[in-house]
């Protein structure tokens, strides 16, 4: 199994506030890890720093398996941001133009985008469900759908890893569920890697195979069935504030 | 009037630059629209001004520059403008329009200082504030012309990567796209843009003829090729019929081009009503 992700012993500073502190985290190839952790934690940061916009302070990151300022396969990842800072809303384009562009980095400078470009975006518009949206204007559409679409311009470049930063906030109860469904999809059937943000780790928790528990520097790391086995104390380390816990048959965490 | 272009030379000349403006500040307009940089072009339009008076008095006292075309200087200075104005955004990184009007009052200030030491430069500046029908010569239509080739590989070449860079901006440095560089290039290339178009605009009302297509494009637009092809109608047509008119009535073509396309801004508001896209 090859090692896609690996990070070894890094801390990040924005100005004076220690974001991340001493941060160890390996991916595998067919994992399904869920980062979970307080706001403000470092999560986004973590994921950042994965992908090579932000540069550690200290530590190492490599992505399989070259250094990260040296990797330029760029298409291998998929990266989807927290929505809220993120994209131009009111941008004049289609789902099926902004789709399209996830083939800008494989595609090359001054090259044009393949000629079968729209059977690709067409494909990618289908795993994720929005086949019937191709021509609606981006800035029509739903928080929710909006997503899928921008998890499509990461789906089309073929990526081994997914990037996942909260990807359901502002989806409904319903809505989330299928969402899950189809990264669950996408890892066991596609075989595609998938690194999660989120809050929602019970509705999540029958797909993921890891969890990285972070607030800073990572409180837990192993696979989603060791971590009922933090003790309380362990929990409210990582937390920060005393935790409510609440068991089921899958064992999972409340706060 | 068709006769007419081919009679005279400056007519011809004024007709082709016109033309070519009408292409590529409207294109180019799309990509500032959309990233916010309307007021930056501007910002630059003043910076320009300053290297024209500049040029101007400069070939007023020195003879020998007496017959040097002040649109490379007003180039040149419109080029460190847009890298100032990087400079100064990074600087203010919290504050980034601030930029803006520090650029605006410097190139204004410098402007007025060349204008007053010169002790005003008649006619001449009245046709680079507002455009002319008759000033543009035949080198200035060359530069127009380069301009041109510049901004279409440009914009040809670059295409995907610049509706990446302004859709998402993150998403375009996660991609591993030379967005900097990329960036650095737009701002050149604006600048190019509006140190050309004002023979025939005017460098007061540059700047509009990169928004108003734009503006009225994104009310009917639901694609980015939507958006592109409309701007482009509305410039054109607004080039053209401001120039037409501005022969025929003795008018500044600045003036008439910019009120052409705020007439069919106001058209295309008027017929799409609330149905319009929100933008
Ligand atoms: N651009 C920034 N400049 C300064 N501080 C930041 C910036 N982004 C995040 N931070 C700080 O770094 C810490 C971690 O932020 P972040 O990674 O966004 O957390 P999370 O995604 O877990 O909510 C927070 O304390 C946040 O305030
Ligand atoms: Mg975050």
């Amino acid at each position: 199994m090859e090692k896609y992700i690996e990070m070894n012993h890094v801390s990040f500073y924005y100005d004076k506030t220690e974001a991340l502190q001493d941060v160890s985290l390996t991916v595998n190839e067919g994992d399904f890890l869920a980062i979970i952790g307080p706001n403000g934690s470092g999560k986004s940061t973590l994921m950042k720093i994965i992908l090579g916009l932000l540069k550690p302070m200290k530590g190492d990151v490599r992505l399989f398996g070259k250094p990260v300022e040296e990797f330029r396969d760029r298409a291998c990842i998929g990266y989807v941001s927290q929505k809220s800072n993120s994209f131009n809303s009111g941008f004049p384009a289609t789902v099926y133009e902004v789709v399209r562009s996830g083939l800008a980095k494989k595609t090359g400078l001054f090259a044009k985008y393949p000629s079968d470009a729209s059977d690709q975006v067409k494909e990618a518009l289908i795993s994720v469900g929005m086949q019937a949206y191709s021509d609606r204007p981006i800035s029509a559409l739903s928080g929710g759908q909006q997503q899928r679409v921008f998890i499509a311009r990461a789906l089309i470049s073929k990526p081994k890893i997914l990037l996942l930063d909260e990807p359901t906030v502002g989806i409904d109860q319903q809505n989330m569920q299928s969402f899950y469904r189809m990264l669950t999809h996408l890892n066991k059937h596609h075989g595609i890697t998938i690194i999660l943000i989120t809050h929602d780790v019970d509705a999540v928790s029958k797909s993921i195979s890891h969890v990285a528990c972070l607030n800073r520097t990572i409180h837990f790391h192993g696979y989603q069935k060791e971590m009922e086995s933090l003790s309380d104390e362990q929990l409210e380390a990582w937390y920060g504030h005393p935790v409510r816990r609440v068991k089921h048959e899958g064992g999972h965490v409340h706060d | 009037m068709i006769e007419a272009i081919f009679t005279y030379d400056f007519l011809r000349q004024a007709f082709i630059s016109g033309i070519l403006i009408g292409l590529m500040a409207p294109l180019l307009g799309v990509f500032i629209v959309v990233r916010r940089l309307s007021l930056i072009a501007d910002a630059l339009s003043h910076v320009t001004l300053a290297g024209i008076a500049g040029s101007l008095f400069l070939s007023q006292s020195v003879p020998a520059l007496a017959l040097l075309n002040p649109l490379y200087l007003g180039m040149a200075s419109a080029v460190a403008g847009s890298t100032l104005i990087e400079k100064l955004r990074t600087l203010y990184k919290h504050y980034q329009e601030l930029a803006i009007p520090i650029i605006m009052s410097g190139g204004l200030g410098l402007a007025a200082l060349f204008i007053s030491l010169a002790d005003g430069f008649r006619t001449d500046l009245f046709s680079y504030l507002f455009g002319s029908v008759s000033a543009v010569s035949y080198q200035d239509m060359w530069i127009v012309i380069g301009v041109t080739v510049i901004v279409l590989v440009f914009l040809i070449g670059f295409f995907k990567e610049l509706f990446v860079l302004s859709f998402d901006e993150e998403y375009a440095h996660a991609s591993g796209l030379p967005a900097k560089w990329i960036h650095f290039l737009f701002m050149v290339v604006t600048a190019l843009v509006i140190a050309a178009s004002m023979r025939i605009v005017g460098i007061l009302l540059v700047s509009s003829l990169m928004t108003l297509p734009v503006a009225a494009a994104m009310r009917l637009a639901k694609s980015f090729k939507g958006a592109i092809l409309w701007s482009l109608l509305f410039g054109q047509t607004s080039v053209l019929f401001g120039l037409v008119s501005a022969f025929y009535l003795d008018l500044a073509p600045g003036a008439t081009i910019v009120l052409t396309s705020i007439l069919i801004l106001l058209i295309v508001i008027a017929i799409m009503g609330r149905k319009g896209r929100r933008v």
